[in-house]
């Protein structure tokens, strides 16, 4: 048997494949890779012994490792991990791969929210963050009363919500139109969504929340994976469905909108991530904690890439996975339509 | 002791009375058929008895409880329910899908103790897919599969079993291999409930059947009081005669045209 338990006491264990355990242990291993890179990467390249005793408190670059550096390497992993927890829990809900947030149209959604709050609001960071979360949620309401025809189907949901994200695209970008200028440059800036110039100050807020729902995600996990037997076998196999729909829609969409409110919308994480974990576990059903560590490693390897590309001018970071995730989508949808 | 009962129930999707004014009880540790023409409502009545249907009036009980006032779990963990063209989740192998079954005795971390393990083991075993654990469930046949599924239904260990036309796509040897299965599990002490086509299966292994046409049942009773050839041409329409099974002495029905 190719399972490891975990003992929990009274000689109860939780079951863990042991390819999930050494593969994520890898992934790990990758993150943590990409992390430092990132932290060697600023104007030019700093040695990795510099960046290690930097780490470690003292050497020559400290102040520009951890005041500058390790800001924006933290948030790109855990926004990272958000954003594939975030795909994985919609790819699970809707059973499709393409029942990722970004897909289906709440990284715009939520980017709506950012942007009404920031052009008519006062645009300080938790009233960016609770538009983002409110215009996430809106949008999904919105997606799920539309899609909404004599029971819940993953496949119309996702038909329902590609449509609701050109719309909301467009409303968008007429927003950036309409907009002062100076909010208007700053918001393009970040459409494509961008880790550039983050701080520690922007981080406490957001990696507390991000924190909090991967808590609570963590703790749904096992009733989540139900859901892949179908709406019936997972009912009267024991899940309270209706309550954990609603659960796992509004920590998903928690995650999408805390995401967007600071980084701006990062699209095809959430959407490649999950899948790639997937594959990587040979996991059934689309695994959360692979999911996170994909997530991480891509968003903070694609922001090394965004970063050296064309230095010393700095990409946005979607750039670089819109054009590694267009790709993907591309393939994805192929296969979806053979089917 | 446990009951299943419904009461005065009417049953519905959207603007479609589907059941109306229905009264039953599942009669205790019995395997009984539920019969009757396509659309009658069998398997609307079979989804309303695990609560995957809200009555529109009247109410199911269990224990004389109203079965939509109790927890998910406590509901799953005395009713098993199998329904038709289940689709197993893909890459998953026979033993993890069983695992599944055991949903609603775990803890919410999902927690897996020697009891559930028990219970798994067991299951494989009284469905006979032990030698399959291991296999992919999509690469097996449509019996093997079947089997598999009671299996993970088994392992959730409740007194109540129902199934919506569990033989459907099945062979002939297949159906009748999964009949004695059913019959067997009454045997060891549980109540199975089964949504059937075919009359001369109903009649030679379950107890008890359930006649139901247009929403209504009909009638109800050991199979030879109530498989005649009078109901019959009531309930489907058909003309027959009934003699005996050669074989088993149950009601067998012969049409006449």
């Amino acid at each position: 048997m190719s399972a490891v338990g975990v003992p929990v006491g009274r000689g109860a264990h939780v079951r863990i494949e042991r390819r999930t355990l050494v593969a994520s242990l890898l992934l790990v291993a990758t993150a943590a890779a990409a992390g430092f890179t990132g932290l060697c990467l600023g104007d030019g390249w700093s040695s990795p012994r510099d960046v290690a005793a930097a780490l470690a408190g003292g050497g020559p670059i400290d102040f520009v490792v951890t005041r500058w550096r390790l800001p924006r390497v933290v948030g790109g992993l855990a926004f990272g991990a958000a954003l594939g927890l975030a795909g994985a829990v919609f790819q699970n809900l809707t059973r499709n791969p393409l029942g990722s947030p970004d897909v289906i149209g709440l990284d715009a959604g939520a980017y709506t929210g950012t942007l009404l709050v920031l052009t008519v609001g006062t645009g300080t960071a938790t009233g960016v963050a609770a538009g983002s979360v409110a215009a996430g949620l809106a949008t999904a309401a919105l997606i799920y009363v539309l899609s909404l025809r004599s029971g819940f189907s993953g496949l119309r949901l996702v038909v329902v919500g590609i449509g609701v994200n050109a719309v909301l695209t467009g409303v968008n970008s007429w927003i950036v139109l309409r907009a002062d200028l100076d909010v208007a440059i700053a918001a393009t800036a970040w459409s494509a969504g961008s880790l550039n110039g983050l701080g520690w100050e922007d981080l406490g807020l957001p990696l507390t929340v991000v924190g909090a729902l991967a808590v609570l995600l963590a703790l749904a996990s096992h009733p989540m994976h139900q859901l892949a037997l179908g709406d019936e076998v997972a009912r009267t196999s024991g899940v309270a469905l209706a309550g954990l729909r609603l659960l796992l829609v509004v920590v998903g969409v928690g995650l999408t909108a805390t995401v967007t409110a600071v980084a701006g919308p990062i699209v095809f994480i959430a959407l490649v991530a999950p899948q790639v974990g997937r594959r990587l576990v040979r996991a059934t059903g689309v695994p959360l904690l692979p999911a996170a560590l994909v997530g991480a490693t891509l968003l903070t390897g694609s922001d090394v890439v965004a970063q050296a590309l064309l230095a010393p001018v700095v990409l946005p970071v979607g750039v670089v996975t819109t054009a590694v995730g267009g790709a993907y989508l591309m393939w994805l949808l192929a296969r979806e339509v053979k089917r | 002791m446990t009951e299943l009962r419904a009461r005065d129930l009417s049953l519905g999707y959207g603007d479609r009375q589907v059941v109306t004014g229905l009264n039953l009880t599942i009669p205790e540790g019995a395997f009984t058929a539920v019969v009757g023409p396509n659309a009658c409502g069998k398997s609307t009545l079979l989804r309303a008895l695990v609560r995957l249907l809200r009555p529109r009036g009247g109410v199911v009980e269990l224990d004389g409880r109203d079965l939509q006032r109790l927890r998910s779990r406590h509901v799953a963990r005395e009713l098993g329910f199998l329904p038709q063209g289940v689709e197993a989740p893909e890459g998953i192998r026979v033993a993890q899908l069983v695992r599944r079954g055991r949903y609603a005795h775990q803890s919410v971390l999902g927690t897996w103790g020697p009891g559930d393990e028990r219970a798994v083991v067991g299951a494989m075993a009284a469905a006979g897919v032990t030698d399959l654990a291991e296999r992919g469930v999509e690469h097996l046949s449509g019996g093997q599969r079947q089997r598999v599924w009671i299996a993970m239904v088994l392992a959730q260990e409740t007194p109540y079993l129902l199934l919506d036309e569990p033989t459907t796509f099945l062979d002939i040897a297949h159906q009748y291999e999964l009949l004695r299965l059913l019959a067997r599990l009454r045997d060891e002490g549980r109540t199975v409930v089964a949504v059937l086509h075919d009359l001369n299966q109903a009649t030679r292994f379950a107890d008890h059947v359930v006649a139901m046409r247009d929403g209504r049942v009909v009638a109800t009773g050991a199979p030879a009081d109530v498989v005649t050839a009078t109901l019959v041409e009531e309930v489907f329409g058909l003309p027959c005669l009934v003699v005996p099974d050669p074989v088993a002495g149950s009601p067998m029905v012969v049409p006449l045209d």
